[in-house]
């Protein structure tokens, strides 16, 4: 793989990763994470719109009026949300019933528009994919640790399969029930940082 | 009636308050949160939108896209379903709305205008109004409930940033570990101020 191709894959990863440093996609990366099953969903479905609305914008790119990009890249994207979604009710219809609202947010999730904006403008397809699946990934990263967290400590499972034995349930595990409520996300998303920050330090913000 | 609409009110506003329930507008939350006057300012415009774009969506969703809504313009198109094309209809609606409200106060009331600044156009990507929008239409609301919950929503998004916004003033004489300062920070601020905003749950209706 080339070498820009290779950046543009791997950085978004852990160097520029969407949630951690840009601050872009966090509503969704915290409302659907109590499970693991809906996290990775949701992970198919934005790795599947930002990548392909990455290629269109980028395919188009030459071609669209700077005063109406706006909505042209919102006519794309909200296309590409509405396959994912009629697949999703097609397909895998309890999960896109559980996920409610937040297939249709991907739409205004900041990650897609301000990829399309700050990459795909920029730079050709080929490029423009692989932005978009890197970006997909780092964002699948983050929501897929935080859906861990959420739901080992929440509910004692992972997939719905039980691995800490619940008290309710004769095993010797009690629930920590604030993983499963908004709050537990927060905190698990602003440790992730803190870590992250520890690790790269460059990444720090100074002022507080 | 009246009881009816204050209840919903209330309910939009505090137990299920946009930001820290549901995370919506999450990101302009995060970001614009750093001063209050800035807070104060993007908060009256999401109410204001908020209050325009749900009563709007639902009318376009009744009178247009749900099954059998064409039937006021001839007999023959009820059986046309066209809810699956929602989001487009709803995001259109928005970004219209956003541009017309830009427009109008530029030419009617340039101070408030000035004072929203770059917020308005960035309103159109706020997925809390998107989110209001299709919350309005999964739990069915009629045209007044969905004006008390445009109205609702936006005060209860309004409250949460504009209080944020102060507890980070603040965070300025704390000592913060270098990696937590800034993002990792207001992380866990908004996860207490979810915790203190569920204490609003237990209120009966």
């Amino acid at each position: 793989m080339a070498g820009p191709g290779r950046k543009a894959l791997l950085d978004p990863l852990f160097e520029n990763n969407p949630i951690a440093l840009q601050v872009l996609g966090i509503c969704s990366a915290l409302a659907v994470t109590t499970k693991m099953e809906t996290s990775v969903v949701m992970c198919g479905a934005v790795i599947f719109v930002l990548t392909f609305s990455n290629f269109f914008v980028s395919l188009l790119r030459n071609n669209i009026p700077s005063s109406i990009r706006i909505i042209v890249q919102l006519t794309i994207i909200s296309s590409l949300v509405i396959i994912a979604d009629q697949f999703l009710k097609a397909y895998l219809y309890d999960i896109s019933k559980q996920l409610s609202v937040f297939v249709g947010l991907i739409i205004t999730n900041c990650i897609i528009m301000g990829r399309a904006e700050a990459y795909a403008m920029q730079n050709r397809p080929s490029l423009s994919i692989m932005d978009g699946l890197g970006n997909g990934f780092g964002y699948s990263l983050i929501l897929l640790a935080t859906g861990f967290f959420r739901e080992l400590l929440g509910s004692g499972k992972l997939f719905g399969h039980t691995v800490l034995p619940l008290v309710t349930e004769g095993g010797w595990y009690s629930p920590n029930g604030l993983m499963t409520l908004s709050a537990g996300a927060f905190f698990i998303i602003g440790g992730f940082i803190w870590a992250l920050r520890v690790w790269k330090r460059d990444q720090v913000e100074e002022e507080g | 009636m009246l009881e009816h609409y204050l209840g919903l009110a209330v309910k939009t506003i505090f137990v299920e308050n946009m930001a820290l329930a549901f995370f919506l507008g999450m990101c302009s939350f995060l970001a614009v949160s750093k001063k209050v006057n800035t807070a104060i300012g993007l908060g009256l415009a999401v109410i204001f939108v908020l209050t325009v774009t749900v009563p709007i969506n639902n009318l376009l969703f009744n009178y247009a896209l749900t099954g059998g809504a064409l039937s006021w313009l001839h007999p023959d198109l009820a059986g046309y379903d066209l809810s699956f094309l929602g989001f487009l209809c709803y995001i259109g609606t928005i970004a219209a709305m956003v541009q017309i409200v830009e427009m109008t106060l530029d030419r009617f009331v340039p101070t408030l205008y000035a004072a929203l600044g770059v917020f308005l156009p960035l309103i159109a990507v706020n997925c809390a109004i998107l989110g209001a929008s299709l919350f309005m239409v999964e739990r069915d609301y009629n045209f007044g409930e969905s004006v008390v919950f445009g109205l609702g929503s936006g005060i209860g998004w309004f409250l949460a940033v504009v209080a944020l916004a102060s507890i980070r003033e603040r965070m300025r004489y704390s000592n913060v570990p270098p990696a937590l300062r800034g993002l990792g920070m207001t992380f866990i601020l908004t996860g207490l101020m979810a915790i203190g905003f569920m204490a609003f749950g237990g209120i009966q209706l």
